[in-house]
């Protein structure tokens, strides 16, 4: 399994050397201008000019290009056009609260789903079924923001008993640091519970009409034995490739979440990025992006091993 | 490990991480009553420290925190001293001596230096219009000692004191001669001033959070009053932060439930929200408001010509887009808006006629004909990540199409707007023909600051008019020897902005503030950290 991993990993190579030749190819072809941005709405054409060949702007693509690659391969991501700060202490700030926003609703999500699918596909056709599949139709259909927003008003503004924006870092406390994530968590957590919710009901109902599931039954097993021994864990699979999918998910979830409860992570620091035509720093963090994504595909791929002894590399 | 052991274990690990969450300790929301620390959403990022290198509004705020300037002006728009001690004025007006102030200190405990002040005030007069006039005047700027800053003119300037006050960006901020001789269009890596709070560069999350600190060394002037940027500038603050909330809404609850204790600019939407709430107040804090423009690209055809500028004065109703930006309260709009801020010394009723007469759009057509506008089609360059931007060019688009033009409205997002804009090429090539924006009304105070009425051709502000007249009227205004003489100097540049139309004016109006009834002592013109208090 160890070559199999390391296979695997060395394959991220060229995946994020075609990521980086795209990114950057992109960029320099949408329109926008750092430097007019930096110089403000007063300033004047001359003023722009200037500052764009101080920031090394003016520089053909190739040569830009080969300056950037030439960093990334010394482990250098760049400088901020616009914060004149390294790119990836700038990630580093932000990784944090993204990580903790991602991890808080993965848990709430799959705890809550997985249960409902099976719930769901246990009781197929009845009211509680029903009730489990129209929360996952609205779940997919209200978007982030207006669950956000309704979060706050009613648990903040109304009760008072959360905060309505921020983050605290994890190092002052378990308490402060899960207060600020628990509304971003459910309004995030929405569509992917949906999600895990219908994958699971889908997959269970094809377990449960399998042979060893009534053989089970006949040996005299239990229904909670047979729904989560028997039954989910040979379901499992599809489930934690969903699961491993929806982190993309996520991720673009978390841009809007992160806005509307002002949180410092990753998706605010992308969109700001975007806006402003900071390319070094989009480019760095798509690079991570796309890195992510590649690795959590690998660890999706390991995990089916645990769930689904049959499968070896 | 064996697979079962490690499904087991990842289920008692979740079971912990809920069992911990159930046990949490509730933490204090809302900001302590005796809080010396003072939590503020500014109207965007601080992407950019330097305030030389860029002209942003927020990049100006955080200046007044962490710099000085030499003089600062009241609310009667008249510089007065602020590091400087006074000045003198001798040899008929061509020799000014300013005299600093004993006791300045920068952040890192140095003592500031007339040749510091010497070079920042060249540093800024490389990037701002006045500064360049200043220094095309003078002969020689140079520190003969610790404490005098001597300014030789060639011939008198009387404007001289209100160039190194003037709150329109660039603002004259001093900062220590290392820094200072840097490029003024190379942005400065460190922040060092002298002014009344330290930047914590440490604790900056760029786009999320921004912190200063007290700097207990400042040495407040002793007499008068604080009054916009003049006055001593007393800090009852320890700690400032500002934390940079995007969404509006968001921002207006967390001002709501005390999270924070100010907000600088509540979106236009959500100000009859906070003014039902007891514990927010509102103001307007600058009463010259921000001022509202279409500006067209003297270039291409088919407003190279002024006729055809001239013809669409008659289609603007200027309250249609103030509406537009702010509602339908009158009291946060002025319409019937010439070139100068309304109530400021260089407003007047000069050709106001323009703007003020019936609208007649049939006229208008008729005259756009006349001027020889053929139906071609013109390019509007819209921002719409901007809500106030966009409701403009809205608005714009609609009478360019009751005059019968042939608008084709691009819709991007500022980004794109900034970059397109500076393209000369025809509307055709990737360039353009109209934009909007909105100037702080304290950016068109008088001609010499005021960028868009600038006529200087390829130099000229994006759209790149030609107006010899207007640049003559400029000079003129700059030697005017008083005020009365500079009004009357604004009249003829206004009546002839009439002829040229640089632009289309569009209106004034005020962008309120809104903060927590607790705080006390906010003062007019922009967001100044100094006076405040709590309780």
């Amino acid at each position: 399994m160890w070559a199999y991993v390391i296979r695997r990993v060395l394959a991220t190579i060229p995946v994020m050397a075609v990521v980086a030749l795209f990114v950057f190819s992109l960029l320099y072809l949408a329109p926008g201008d750092p430097a007019a941005i930096i110089a403000g709405d007063q300033a004047t054409p001359q003023d722009v000019e200037r500052i764009r060949a101080s920031l090394g702007l003016d520089r053909p693509y190739l040569v830009r290009f080969g300056a950037w690659v030439w960093d990334i391969a010394h482990g250098d991501l760049g400088t901020s056009i616009f914060t004149n700060l390294p790119v990836s202490r700038m990630i580093e700030q932000r990784i944090e609260p993204t990580l903790s926003l991602m991890v808080v609703t993965l848990i709430l999500a799959i705890s809550i789903a997985v249960p409902m699918g099976v719930v769901a596909a246990w009781k197929q056709g009845t009211i509680i079924d029903r009730a489990v599949m129209g929360f996952a139709v609205l779940g997919f259909s209200v978007p982030v923001f207006v669950v956000g927003y309704l979060l706050a008003y009613i648990f903040a503004l109304e009760l008072d008993w959360l905060p309505v924006q921020g983050y605290t870092p994890f190092e002052r406390g378990i308490g402060p640091w899960f207060q600020n994530l628990i509304l971003p968590a459910i309004a995030l957590g929405g569509v992917y519970i949906a999600l895990i919710a219908r994958i699971t009901r889908a997959t269970m109902l094809e377990v449960l009409s399998q042979d060893y599931i009534r053989t089970a039954r006949a040996k005299g097993a239990g229904q909670v034995s047979i729904l989560f021994l028997h039954a989910l864990k040979n379901a499992a699979v599809p489930i934690v490739t969903v699961i491993g999918i929806g982190i993309a998910l996520l991720i673009g979830g978390a841009v809007v979440t992160e806005s509307v409860f002002a949180i410092p992570g990753l998706g605010r620091l992308t969109v700001d990025a975007i806006l402003r035509r900071d390319y070094p720093v989009i480019q760095g963090v798509v690079l991570l992006f796309s890195f992510v994504y590649v690795l959590v595909n690998l660890v999706i791929d390991l995990a089916y091993t645990l769930f689904d002894p049959r499968i070896r590399y | 490990m064996h697979r079962r052991t490690l499904l087991t274990g990842a289920a008692a690990i979740g079971a912990a991480a809920i069992g911990a969450a159930s046990s949490l300790p509730n933490v204090a929301i809302a900001q302590a009553p005796g809080s010396r620390v003072l939590k503020f959403i500014p109207q965007s990022d601080l992407a950019v420290l330097d305030p030389i290198v860029t002209t942003a509004y927020v990049t100006r705020h955080h200046a007044f925190m962490v710099y000085d300037t030499l003089y600062g002006i009241d609310a009667d728009y008249a510089p007065q001293p602020q590091m400087a001690e006074g000045h003198t004025v001798e040899q008929d007006g061509k020799l000014v001596t300013i005299t600093l102030r004993p006791g300045l200190l920068w952040h890192d405990g140095e003592a500031v230096r007339a040749k510091d002040c010497v070079a920042s005030i060249r540093r800024w007069a490389a990037r701002d219009g006045l500064g360049q006039v200043l220094m095309s005047l003078t002969d020689e700027l140079s520190a003969p000692d610790d404490r005098s800053i001597v300014f030789r003119l060639k011939r008198p300037f009387p404007l001289l004191l209100d160039a190194l006050a003037k709150p329109s960006t660039p603002v004259c901020f001093m900062m220590p001669e290392r820094l200072a001789n840097t490029d003024s269009a190379t942005p400065l890596r460190e922040v060092m001033g002298s002014g009344p709070y330290t930047f914590l560069a440490n604790e900056r999350v760029p786009g999320s959070r921004i912190v200063y600190e007290r700097f207990d060394k400042y040495v407040p002037r002793p007499e008068g009053t604080a009054s916009w940027t003049s006055g001593p500038k007393k800090v009852n603050f320890d700690r400032v932060e500002w934390h940079v909330i995007p969404d509006a809404a968001t921002a207006a609850n967390a001002l709501q439930n005390g999270e924070m204790d100010w907000w600088e600019q509540p979106t236009a939407d959500l100000q009859p929200v906070l003014r039902r709430n007891r514990n927010v107040l509102m103001e307007i804090p600058d009463p010259t408001g921000l001022m509202a423009l279409c500006r067209f690209n003297q270039l291409h055809p088919p407003f190279d010509k002024p006729e055809v500028r001239r013809a669409l004065l008659g289609a603007i109703n200027q309250s249609d887009y103030m509406t537009a930006v702010i509602g339908t309260d009158r009291s946060l709009f002025r319409d019937g808006v010439g070139f100068f801020p309304p109530g400021t010394p260089m407003d007047s009723d000069a050709g106001m006629q323009a703007l003020t007469s019936p609208r007649d759009m049939e006229k208008v057509k008729r005259e756009l004909a006349a001027a020889g506008y053929g139906g071609e089609p013109i390019t509007l360059i819209a921002a719409s990540d901007f809500p106030s931007l966009s409701a403009l060019a809205q608005v714009g688009n609609d009478m360019f199409k009751q005059a019968g033009m042939n608008v084709e409205f691009v819709s991007t997002d500022w980004g794109s707007v900034v970059q397109r804009r500076a393209s000369k090429e025809p509307p055709s090539k990737g360039g353009w023909n109209v934009f909007f924006t909105f100037f702080a009304g304290i950016d068109m105070f008088n001609p010499a600051v005021h960028q868009s009425l600038r006529g200087t051709g390829q130099q000229a502000w994006f759209g790149w008019p030609t107006a010899p007249k207007l640049e003559e009227l400029r000079s003129k205004w700059l030697e005017a020897p008083d005020l009365a003489a500079q009004q009357a100097v604004a009249r003829e540049v206004q009546t002839q902005a009439f002829q040229d139309v640089p632009y289309l004016p569009l209106g004034q109006y005020f962008q309120a503030t809104a903060y927590r009834r607790g705080i006390t002592g906010v003062l007019k013109g922009m967001p100044l950290f100094w006076n405040l208090q709590r309780g």
